[in-house]
């Protein structure tokens, strides 16, 4: 919404300055996104034409005559097709600053030779004073402008641009704004005085509103005005519609779009000609009804859309737009004007529903009051009679059917002012601060009141809305600091955010770095992650009906082409081994109802192990790369895991494991391998190997992290041996390692080397462990370790098919 | 046969041994020396040996000398072992100290995690609690409970991205959260007053990106309902909070603004003030003031939605964005650095 000073100082006096004002409104909640100011044309003037003639030597240029109010007149070459002799215009004097349409930049205006004529100065358009883009023709000043004033005076102007919240669609009016200003200022607000004379003929017995559905129009109120002759509006009103943003049209159409802006009401005009017995008909639209707006788009109607019509057919949709049937004509001669109340949920929902949001219903769906409707409709009609002639028929039209329900008067006392603000405020200073808002009061109490929202405001229904007017004029500082002195409530453990934290901080300590991505994916990147045709994650997914993009239009039913895409933006920006972990939510729809957001956590490894450096060769990282860190992480917020081999449909055949943990459930907490190279094909990640995790976290719950516990600590030393195994290479390492530790006095077995090769049977390979033993009573002798050896040998011969290698 | 023991005699084998302990250079010669000297078969021990031979008196004098000698020839041999050893290590590989060390492979969170902790442990350490809740949410959680019902002008605000799914009733009920505000909801409906919580979480809106806008985003709401909580209340815990993100001087200001939820509504701001010793502002922007939050009163619709007294219970509710409070304190010039992960930007944090 654009406030021309201009036109807000007709209804109040503004003592602050622009920027303070703009300050002041917005602290009570009137955003100012803008201030700005148009002018700044130092040295242009009014000039006048007195004559003009034809460039001798070309067609489309005019010499012109212009004075420009202090000395002789001068010539002066236009281009503008709408220049004429008569005019006032801005005229610029060579060594004015002003915007060159050639060159795009604020030049200083140099005398110019045109086609052989010396021009001695410019006639301006609106692109070159910087009012807008229009280029094509010259402005045309009003007749009563001063030859020689300075241009500043008579053009220039200050604007608010505001940005308001849906409550105070009161501010989408220039008198709105001016009452603001005047609760904030103490300023008082000059409301036009409306009157205007009528002829003997009743307007009843000229035209007839019927309202058939008294829900969707609460009130309909309506003048006739007979014998208007339609043409251009005053300069004075196309000069306030043009600051404000709006195009001029005619006097009748410019009318109501003045007064819209004045009061907020939206009015429309219908030639009463062109409506059949004069008789409007307020009703719902019959299904399937088609009807042509005044933007000339046929529109096909539901009962949902309340139509304005005549006994033959629509001619308008309320509160909406109006019909192409009945609009003002340049012939049009006997108008009726509408200024009617419709139900804001419903004027809404057919904006949205034809997708025709206009000033009008900008203003309707955030409800008006009926009150309004007569006051804006005799504002308009007094203007109409003054700028289009015509006689005003006695009286108007009122039908009201809402007219018994009585707006109900607010409450305020001072014991709740104290309750919500929590400080003392006076109930006299609650009332004066009220008054300045124009909202009256009565005292119900020596300490509460009644109040009455004024008509132009439908935002205040309870005593919470009047003390945010109360305390929004006196300011927020005057509010006292203080702190919570309720009791604190229990502080309920979350498991499922401390394990996120835990694993965050745990994942990041063991060289993980944390990504965020957008969890909406394509159906391109879930192809991605199948391998010979076969998806990975879950057929169902849940798609988004209006996606940013088509790229991002599906719920992610996994992690992993997030995190996968997030590896190869990076393997595209930079160089380096990526560890990458992300901990989000994957999405699984269910028949009815919200999805499962299931949590995950998912990373990757993929390049290099180190930055090259000078003391490790840079092998690339693999599979025990994460599996390591994975198992540090996991183990770090007390989840012990193992894992197990698996065939999972993303991963590299044999380079696949579930993971599993002691007390979670039998399939696994989640997933590890390398991923089919596929995959990390379609995913465009290079040659070296991609490595993939992928952890339920509700299933670690379940698996009950363990916050530690303690166990004493031997006083006796331990003894350690090693010990060479030779194994049958389909038993794997963890078995191996889980018979010796289950054997008593071991307390730990670290496998410390893997060989495969010459001097060993086919098929088997040799596994070292160097195991310690101990116990919690006692040093172990030489023999008590020689027979824990030798038990241990037996059952791994019996379990495993082991043998020492001697 | 040795030379005739005397006080002189020592002095001069003391000497000749300290001589000879300074031209010795590795750790063997000195254990020569010792032997030569001090060991049981050395010339100072043998001198020694016949100090009974000479007279009482005398046999002090020279005792005493001896012992001194002994002493003396003990210590410069520590000290010429010590100066052997260091200069035997001295001998072997300097490093070039200024070569890389071994790499240590450390990660790091994410910054929206980083900045979502650091306002909940402000929160936690006022008595809130931790809460989150699901992104996918129904109109009913994200609207309707928030006093926004169908058709409310002030959907506007929220521009919604909608999921593919239609009811028996042919509505289309679900969609990705715009805020964490359902959450109010959702935990008054859990519980009875006294409320206290954070509610950390993604939020989406249909709405086009740019340096300062991204359709995916985190949110941060906090609500706090029980008897007796006031505005005044609401101002002193963002005080708190604002000082313990942006420094002990930090001022706070509210404007009224408008959330349906809550009334009065206000936007609060935190001040940036140039500093008069520096010249400088904390924030680097060029504005007195800057806008971190909304926050209000709870509507008393929204606690009777959810089946509290509203003449009862007061609360205050108030949401941010983490990404601009991390963008206001590292100088971020472009939200959309946080999602698009590139290693570059999530390293500097």
């Amino acid at each position: 919404m654009l406030i021309p000073f201009s036109w807000l100082s007709q209804y109040v006096d503004i003592t602050l300055d622009p920027d303070e004002l703009a300050h002041r409104l917005t602290m009570g909640g009137i955003e100012v996104g803008d201030v700005f100011t148009r002018g700044d044309w130092s040295g242009c003037v009014v000039g006048y034409v007195r004559a003009t003639r034809p460039h001798p030597n070309a067609d489309t240029l005019t010499l012109c005559e212009v004075d420009p109010g202090d000395g002789p007149a001068l010539e002066v070459v236009c281009g503008a097709p709408n220049v004429a002799a008569g005019q006032k215009i801005c005229f610029a004097r060579p060594g004015v600053t002003l915007m060159n349409m050639h060159s795009g930049r604020r030049e200083e205006l140099k005398p110019a030779t045109i086609r052989g004529v010396v021009s001695e100065g410019m006639i301006c358009s609106e692109a070159e004073l910087e009012i807008s883009d229009e280029h094509e023709g010259i402005i045309v000043l009003p007749d009563d402008a001063v030859v020689g004033a300075p241009l500043d005076e008579v053009l220039g102007d200050t604007f608010l641009e505001l940005e308001l919240t849906p409550n105070r669609g009161d501010c989408l009016s220039i008198l709105g704004v001016a009452r603001e200003i005047g609760a904030i200022t103490g300023q008082p607000v000059r409301v036009p005085e409306i009157g205007y004379a009528e002829t003997d003929i009743g307007v009843d017995t000229l035209a007839m509103v019927t309202i058939e559905d008294p829900e969707l129009c609460q009130r309909y109120t309506a003048s006739v005005i007979t014998g208007i002759s339609i043409g251009p509006s005053p300069q004075w009103l196309q000069e306030r519609l043009n600051r404000a943003g709006l195009r001029p049209i005619n006097n009748v159409v410019d009318v109501t779009n003045y007064v819209m802006l004045e009061f907020n009401q939206p009015l429309h005009a219908f030639d009463l000609d062109a409506v059949a017995d004069h008789h409007v008909v307020v009703r719902r639209a019959v299904d399937g009804e088609e009807f042509t707006t005044l933007d000339g788009v046929s529109r096909k109607l539901s009962p949902d859309n309340l139509l304005i019509a005549d006994p033959a057919q629509a001619i308008g949709i309320g509160g909406v737009m109006g019909g192409a049937n009945s609009e003002i004509t340049a012939n049009t001669t006997n108008m009726l004007l509408e200024s009617a109340t419709f139900h804001p949920l419903n004027n809404r929902r057919t904006s949205t529903d034809l997708n025709l949001r206009t000033e009008a219903s900008l203003r309707f769906e955030k409800g008006l009051r009926p009150e309004l409707a007569p006051i804006a409709l005799r504002r308009a009609t007094q203007l109409i009679l003054e700028t289009s002639g015509g006689q005003a028929a006695a009286g108007i039209i009122d039908v009201f059917p809402g007219a018994e329900t009585e707006v109900p008067a607010v409450p305020l006392t001072v014991s709740r002012l104290r309750q919500v603000l929590g400080m003392d405020l006076d109930i006299a200073r609650a009332e004066t601060v009220l008054a300045s808002l124009g909202i009256t009061t009565r005292r119900t109490a020596p300490d509460s009141l009644e109040a009455d929202p004024p008509y132009w405001r439908s935002d205040i229904a309870i005593e919470e809305d009047l003390i945010e007017e109360v305390i929004r004029i006196i300011g927020y500082d005057e509010v006292p600091t203080t702190m919570l002195s309720s009791p604190i409530p229990y502080h309920r453990p979350n498991e499922m955010t401390a394990l996120k934290d835990g694993l965050r901080d745990a994942l990041s300590a063991a060289g993980m770095e944390e990504t965020i991505s957008y969890p909406l994916v394509s159906a391109e990147d879930l192809d991605r992650l199948s391998v010979n045709g076969e998806v990975a994650g879950d057929s169902q997914v849940l798609r988004v009906t209006n996606p940013m993009s088509t790229e991002q239009d599906i719920m992610r039913p996994t992690l992993a082409a997030s995190i996968l895409n997030t590896l190869a933006y990076n393997r595209g920006h930079n160089d380096g081994g990526f560890r990458l972990f992300e901990l989000g939510r994957a999405f699984l729809p269910q028949t009815t109802g919200l999805p499962i957001e299931q949590e995950i956590a998912a990373g990757v490894m993929s390049g290099p192990r180190h930055d090259a450096n000078w003391l490790s060769s840079s092998e690339p990282l693999d599979f025990f790369d994460l599996s390591g860190t994975l198992a540090t992480a996991l183990g770090r917020v007390g989840i012990a895991t193992s894992l197990e081999s698996y065939d999972g449909a993303m991963f590299h055949p044999g380079r696949c494991a579930r993971i599993l943990a002691v007390a979670g459930p039998g399939a696994g907490v989640g997933v590890i391998g390398e991923l089919h190279p596929d995959i990390r094909e379609a995913f465009d990640l290079g040659t070296d190997p991609v490595v993939y995790f992928e952890v339920r976290l509700d299933d670690l719950l379940q698996a009950g992290p363990d916050a530690g516990r303690f166990e004493s600590l031997s006083r006796f030393p331990a003894a350690n041996r090693d010990l060479a195994l030779v194994v049958p290479t389909d038993v794997p390492a963890a078995r191996v390692r889980g018979l010796i530790e289950r054997v008593r006095l071991v307390e730990r077995a670290e496998l410390f080397d893997v060989y495969t090769g010459e001097n060993l049977p086919e098929g088997t390979r040799s596994l070292a462990f160097r195991i310690r033993f101990r116990a919690a009573d006692r040093t172990l002798t030489a023999e008590d370790v020689n027979r824990a050896v030798n038990g241990l040998t037996r059952a791994l011969e019996r379990e495993a098919g082991a043998t020492v290698r001697e | 046969m040795p030379d005739a023991l005397s006080v002189e005699s020592i002095n001069q084998l003391t000497r000749d041994a300290l001589d000879e302990l300074n031209s010795i250079g590795e750790s063997a010669g000195a254990e020569e020396w010792r032997v030569a000297y001090l060991g049981r078969r050395g010339k100072l021990t043998g001198l020694l040996r016949s100090l009974p031979q000479l007279e009482p008196d005398q046999r002090r004098e020279v005792g005493s000398e001896a012992n001194q000698a002994k002493n003396a020839l003990e210590e410069a041999l520590a000290r010429r072992t010590r100066e052997i050893a260091q200069a035997a290590l001295a001998s072997q590989d300097a490093l070039d100290v200024t070569l890389p060390g071994r790499p240590v492979v450390t990660g790091r969170l994410h910054p929206t995690t980083q900045i979502v902790r650091e306002i909940c442990t402000a929160f936690m350490a006022m008595g809130f609690s931790v809460v989150e809740g699901p992104e996918v949410e129904l109109d009913h959680y994200n609207f309707e409970m928030l006093n926004i019902p169908a058709g409310h002008p002030a959907r506007d605000m929220w521009n919604s991205l909608w999921v593919d799914y239609v009811n028996e009733d042919g509505q289309q009920p679900m969609l990705l959260r715009t805020h964490t505000s359902p959450m109010q909801a959702r935990v008054m409906e859990a519980q009875d007053p006294p409320v206290r919580v954070v509610v950390p979480g993604k939020c989406y809106r249909y709405e086009a990106t740019d340096a300062t806008h991204e359709w995916h985003f985190y949110q941060v709401e906090g609500l706090a309902v029980a008897e007796g909580i006031t505005f005044a209340d609401l101002k002193g815990t963002l005080y708190e909070f604002a000082r313990r993100l942006f420094g002990e001087d930090r001022q706070i200001r509210f404007r009224c603004d408008y959330f349906p939820f809550v009334e009065p509504g206000v936007d609060m701001s935190i001040s940036n003030f140039v500093d008069p010793d520096t010249g400088r502002r904390p924030i680097n922007r060029d504005e007195d003031w800057i806008e971190i939050m909304g926050a209000g009163m709870v509507h008393p619709r929204v606690l009777e939605g959810v089946g509290y007294d509203p003449q009862r219970y007061t609360g205050f509710a108030f949401g941010m964005g983490p990404e601009r409070i991390g963008m206001l304190k590292y100088g971020i010039d472009d939200i959309r650095h946080f999602y698009r992960n590139d290693v570059r930007f999530l390293r500097q944090f």
